[in-house]
């Protein structure tokens, strides 16, 4: 990589991005305690028997509200969902069940997980972005989906 | 507390969509390392992990949070089987759409219909895994 490639847009946004994402989990640590794992938070209100609702129903809710935030200022980047139907129950089912056989996802092991140096979230970490290697390779490269 | 929480979704949900973690083709794209693979993803872990590092160090030493909310980090360290491949079942997931469960609401949140699908199959992977283990106690 060369300086031009990395002054190219799309770098300076992922880091950008990743700093934003970093000090949502750094306040959510500090001031509540709590992991922000997005998993974790999903999975906790499909939990009949969990009683702590609130404070999961209001991050869900500020997610929900940040694509109408960003629109305020800037219009929404383009998004492309390559996955037919079928493909994406079938993700969605994986995506679930893993997370929570796995305790976290991205956001709980990837961000959060590692910050705290977590043997854990480190070994989930490449175990599930070699997974997705290999599958993209599979699927783009040997199937063609 | 909760304000904070609502706050932090939000500074989140922002973070995602400004990375370019919102578009799973650009995910795919990262994921793809045989093709023209775009590693401009892995910025987004690097900027995140710079901010945590430094938040978790000083949240270890607590036994409280600022707000006096009970510290609640894991303190396990074995690598067990359900870690490992779950972990492998959801990358599957994840390289089959290029969702991963933050990016895959806020896209719903933006009214995306296929991300709509894709949260609520989620939702029902998770609800499998709850009935699964209620069964096994």
């Amino acid at each position: 990589m060369n300086l031009s490639d990395f002054t190219h847009s799309t770098y300076i946004a992922g880091l950008s991005g990743g700093l934003l994402i970093g000090i949502a989990a750094a306040m959510f640590v500090l001031l509540n305690g709590r992991i922000a794992g997005i998993s974790g938070i999903l999975g906790g209100l499909v939990q009949a028997d969990k009683g702590d609702k609130t404070w999961r129903v209001l991050f869900l809710l500020g997610m929900a509200a940040s694509p109408f935030a960003y629109r305020i200022a800037f219009n929404l980047p383009a998004v492309t969902i390559e996955a037919g139907t079928a493909q994406l129950i079938i993700a969605g089912l994986l995506v679930g069940l893993g997370t929570s056989y796995a305790s976290g996802c991205t956001s709980g092991h990837g961000v959060c997980g590692i910050s705290r140096g977590s043997i854990r979230s480190i070994a989930a970490t490449l175990t599930f972005m070699t997974a997705g290697f290999i599958t993209v390779y599979l699927t783009r490269h040997l199937l063609g989906l | 507390m909760n304000l904070n929480a609502f706050l932090v979704g939000l500074l989140f949900g922002l973070g995602l969509i400004v990375s370019g973690m919102t578009d799973p083709s650009k995910v795919i794209g990262f994921l793809d390392l045989a093709g023209t693979w775009d590693p401009s993803l892995a910025f987004v872990m690097a900027g995140a992990i710079l901010i945590g590092a430094g938040a978790f160090t000083m949240a270890k030493k607590r036994q409280r949070s600022l707000l006096g909310a009970p510290m609640r980090l894991s303190t396990a360290t074995e690598l067990d089987s359900r870690l490992l491949l779950g972990s492998l079942v959801f990358g599957i997931g994840w390289g089959l759409s290029g969702f991963c469960p933050g990016p895959a609401v806020v896209s719903a949140a933006a009214g995306q219909p296929k991300a709509w699908i894709f949260v609520a199959s989620m939702l029902a992977g998770m609800a499998l895994y709850n009935m699964i283990e209620r069964r096994g106690k």
